[in-house]
């Protein structure tokens, strides 16, 4: 019907076809040359909003989780009228931190141990702290079975949190706690087979079930209260260092053991001149000597032959300046020596003092290594998650964590350790009835060399180590209190059971 | 029951935010106008979704009835933005109307629970400048003398910010705006419009030395005045602005690394001179340790953020109340702490959707005023976003901005509705423009074949037609199919 008056449209040519093609292309260059400026601006600011998402990222994945916590955050009982927060238990299954729903509907937490686990169990009514800080999320979870959980959502009633098992033993922390007595100082104690945290102590020490009442007396307080010294205390760790040293000069000189030295009780190192502790002469002395006697002239006589560079590494292979693996809020230890720093400051370094800076958990972490050929376990505090109705949601098992010496260095490392603690500073353990490895230390805290820290770090039952310690104790000039007591009390604590 | 009912919602609500958010990046990979138009029509349902979800949780949680005649009312209005754009502009970037209306939601969710009488003033105000907006595609459109009124452009700016600070009323420490009629007007806000406009129609115009001295020299007086009033973030984006166009214009590299220079050195001046800048680079240092010394805000900004985690405490669940002016300028952290981080994510990458499809009309336009135009509002917009999201989240030092479409405020949520709106207009433009020049080119290959073939008279090889068996008289249809099936842009 409708007669097609128009000329077919016919194929297009090859040429012509080719033609238009270029004429494309070159419009399509033409216009990308125009945009490029507009390309980069595009780049540049999704580039930045890439840059912003990683950061909000990385804030939600890594920062948040430490910010939360802070007291001033008033959203972390947010599940409070949901969730009735679960307990911690020690390792035999004895409450240290319990909920119970009040009248309103609120919550009060009770710490049956008061003062005993304060700072690594924590408080979690003024913000949190410690593993009530730590483990929130899981005590604010709650994994009772679905049917139950519909239950008390139908009843309005609270589903029960989730359960920590945790590794700690009340025997061992009471003893540790008792010794130390009134002392300010801090004590931990691993089992170095495995990592496990069995106890940990500081004080002065605080009773969380008041610490809304106390709140601002405990801020006001100098004395830290509330600092957990075992993993946020900075201390020279004095004589306990000389382990490391003795690594150092080992892994420097293969024939250590050929070392011999002559103490007159003093010596120079750049202007200063250092004695022996308590201006003792040690007269000849080689290396397994020098550590049981805690010879200081000797030690800096072994810092001078050091090459400060290899010293360091040691330093830092055994985790100075360098993140530890810690379940709670801990400080890094500094070893802060360098090349260039002079003579004195060496020597000092060597023998503990010089600008060192450790924890007691740290000082622990390297005793559990040598204690366990060398082999730092992945310390842990939760040993165990459950639910409310006993299932198990979550199951640590021990891991090992870093390598931080030869299994041989461990053991030359113990035998010396052994000397100090059957003919060295550390005699007094030698009636234990069990073998004890250890180091003595007392380490000056201010310009005045009277005023000093007592130290020791050491493990018990060498051939198959049971409990590796740290113990410091503060101002040990004026309390006359030592850590060697603290630690034999500990050991007696663990073997009368 | 009804905590069962909302924990299920919530993780519905991210799910499908997450889909929404995909589809805003993932349509642009299709070619095929089909595939398009349906993923676009499902935006808009995943909106009323999670809108609904969203509402629902509110309305069991507060249990007032009127969040329900509020909800409708919303409903309403976000469905007729929609339609009404969808009937009168067939041509309009349907993707751009989505995000706008994602975030509008976004925003009536979130103000309907921080303050129900902030959102109904919300409400308002976008009902009244979505009318105000739909308007805009037509003048753009219809006068094409816009890029001749530089002059005008740079006194209505200027007198604009002057009179802010002349009858100007001090709130938060910045001289922002003054009360018409018990609204409180922002010039600030919508002179950011009028300045891109100023900034394309100068060096539209001419590129020489001397005209990029006296442009410059305006945009100058712009911040100035801004500064002088306190209100430091508009004078960053005006800035930003002018060094993003300029540079574009001259393609002279040159010309950043100047204005950094001078960025620089004017942010440092800055810092010494006044002391609200020092604050605020204090607080974003370590907003914990100046705490009750004005680290307040983004201290517990922080804290929502952190706490509500990767999915989000709920709504109505979190403390968003804690922080000062979470309405406005800290809406966002709000939305992480009740949404979630995800849903949060969410929204800075709706608002990166927005941004790369402005851009990439400015990169289709051919006239080069309307380009910088397209340029200049993107980078205004896209840049609120950041020093938005990127104060509240610490990344950068707060500069007291507003989340554009989602915080509560009317003149920035006018300017940046007449924002999209221009934009739009722009889109129809190229969409017109392109038609044209297919038109064009048609009707020169049928001359030309015409020609040809009452030149050659060859014989007709059948099935050759062009639109086999379609009723071939009638041009203006035929070319209509054809530009109809041409590939749309989202």
């Amino acid at each position: 019907m409708y007669g097609d008056r128009r000329p077919a449209p016919r194929k297009p040519g090859k040429a012509e076809k080719k033609k238009e093609q270029q004429e494309e292309r070159r419009r399509a260059k033409k216009k990308k040359k125009a945009n490029r400026q507009y390309v980069f601006v595009t780049y540049f600011f999704v580039l930045l909003f890439v840059g912003m998402i990683g950061y909000f990222s990385y804030y939600n994945v890594v920062k948040g989780k430490d910010i939360i916590n802070d007291s001033r955050n008033p959203r972390l009982n947010l599940y409070e009228n949901r969730i009735l927060r679960g307990s911690i238990l020690d390792k035999d299954g004895n409450v240290l931190a319990q909920s119970t729903e009040n009248e309103d509907g609120t919550q009060t937490r009770n710490y049956p141990y008061e003062e005993l686990y304060a700072h690594v169990v924590g408080y979690s009514d003024k913000g949190k702290s410690g593993l009530e800080s730590a483990q929130n999320f899981q005590l604010q979870t709650s994994n009772v079975s679905f049917q139950t959980k519909l239950l008390n959502e139908f009843r309005g009633q609270k589903s029960p949190g989730n359960n920590i098992t945790t590794t700690l033993d009340t025997n061992i922390q009471q003893a540790a706690y008792k010794a130390l007595g009134s002392n300010r100082g801090a004590a931990v104690v691993i089992e170095p087979s495995t990592g496990k945290i069995l106890a940990m102590v500081s004080k002065p020490s605080y009773n969380p079930n008041t610490i809304v009442e106390d709140w601002d007396s405990l801020n006001a307080n100098t004395e830290g209260i509330l600092v957990n010294r075992a993993t946020q205390g900075q201390y020279a760790p004095g004589s306990t260092f000389k382990v490391v040293t003795t690594l150092a000069f080992m892994r420097q000189n293969p024939d250590y053991q050929n070392y011999s030295y002559r103490c007159t009780g003093e010596i120079t190192a750049g202007k200063n001149e250092i004695h022996c502790f308590g201006n003792e002469v040690h007269g000849r002395v080689d290396l397994a000597d020098s550590l049981a006697y805690s010879c200081n002239t000797s030690f800096s006589n072994i810092g001078l032959s050091l090459n400060v560079d290899k010293f360091r590494d040691t330093a830092e292979d055994l985790l100075f300046d360098s993140e530890l693996p810690c379940p709670l809020v801990y400080n890094e230890s500094s070893f802060n020596l360098k090349s260039d720093d002079g003579d004195a400051a060496i020597a000092m370094t060597a023998f503990g003092q010089g600008k060192l800076q450790v924890s007691p958990y740290h000082m622990a972490l390297i005793t559990s290594a040598i204690a366990n050929n060398g082999v730092l376990m992945q310390p842990y505090l939760v040993d165990q998650i459950t639910s409310a109705e006993g299932e198990t949601v979550e199951k640590y098992v021990p891991e090992s964590y870093k390598e931080l010496m030869t299994a041989d260095e461990a053991a030359q490392l113990t035998e010396y350790m052994q000397g100090v603690v059957e003919y060295g500073t550390a005699r007094s353990l030698n009636s234990l009835g069990v073998s004890v490895a250890g180091k003595t230390g007392t380490s000056e805290y201010s310009d005045d060399k009277e005023k000093t820290h007592s130290w020791f770090i050491g493990f018990s039952n060498v051939e198959n180590p049971d409990l590796a310690l740290a113990v410091v104790i503060e101002n040990s000039d004026s309390t006359g209190d030592v850590a060697t007591d603290v630690a034999k009390k500990i050991f007696q604590a663990y073997y009368a059971e | 029951m009804f905590n069962i009912i909302m924990e299920i919602s919530k993780y519905l609500i991210l799910l499908m935010m997450v889909i929404y958010t995909f589809e805003c990046f993932s349509v642009f990979g299709y070619h095929d106008a089909y595939t398009k138009m349906w993923i676009l029509r499902r935006q808009s349902i995943w909106i009323f979704m999670i809108h609904f979800l969203a509402f629902l949780t509110l309305f069991l949680r507060l249990q007032e009835a009127r969040i329900l005649v509020f909800y409708v009312i919303q409903v309403a209005l976000l469905g007729s933005i929609i339609l009404l754009y969808g009937f009168l502009y067939p041509k309009v970037s349907r993707l751009v109307v989505n995000n706008m209306c994602m975030l509008l939601a976004v925003g009536f969710i979130m103000l309907t629970r921080l303050s129900y009488s902030n959102a109904v003033k919300q409400a308002v105000i976008v009902a009244a400048s979505a009318v105000l907006s739909l308007v805009v595609p037509v003048v753009i459109q219809k006068v094409r003398f816009l890029n001749k009124l530089r002059m005008l452009y740079a006194v209505i700016g200027v007198v604009a910010l002057a009179a802010v600070i002349v009858v100007g009323q001090v709130s938060n420490g910045a001289m922002l705006g003054f009360e018409v009629a018990g609204i409180s007007v922002q010039p600030s806000e919508l002179v950011k419009i009028v300045f891109v406009f100023f900034v394309a129609s100068s060096l539209y115009r001419a590129k020489d030395f001397r005209n990029i001295i006296i442009t410059t020299a305006v945009a100058a007086l712009h911040v100035l005045i801004l500064v002088a009033s306190k209100d430091l973030g508009a004078a960053l984006i005006v800035f930003v602005v002018y060094l993003v166009m300029l540079y574009v214009a001259t393609r002279q590299p040159l010309y950043i690394a100047a204005g950094l220079g001078a960025g620089s050195v004017a942010s440092v001046a800055a810092y010494f001179l006044f002391s609200h800048v020092r604050t605020r680079v204090t607080v974003w240092k370590d907003p914990f340790a100046v705490y009750s010394d004005g680290g307040y805000q983004v201290a517990q900004s922080l804290f929502a953020i952190g706490t509500g985690g990767w999915f989000g405490l709920g709504l109505c669940q979190g403390l968003p109340d804690k922080i000062p002016v979470v309405t406005t300028d800290f809406i966002f952290s709000a939305i992480a702490e009740e949404l979630g981080a995800v849903f949060a994510i969410c929204i800075i990458l709706i608002c990166v959707s927005c941004y790369i499809m402005f851009l990439n009309i400015a990169m289709q336009l051919r006239d080069s005023f309307y380009k910088l135009v397209a340029l200049g509002l993107g980078t205004c917009y896209i840049f609120q976003v950041f020093l938005a999201v990127g104060g509240v989240i610490k990344f950068i030092p707060s500069t007291g901005v507003t989340l554009p479409l989602v915080s509560y405020g009317g003149s920035s949520l006018l300017s940046t509705m007449i924002m999209f709106a221009v934009i739009q207009g722009l889109y129809i433009l190229r969409e017109d423009e392109e038609e044209d020049i297919e038109r064009q080119r048609e009707r020169q290959l049928r001359a030309k074949r015409r020609q040809q073939a009452q030149q050659g008279r060859r014989p007709r090889p059948n099935g050759t037609r062009s639109s086999a068996g379609a009723p071939s008289g009638d041009r203006r249809r035929n070319s209509k199919n054809r530009s109809s099936q041409r590939v749309r842009r989202p």
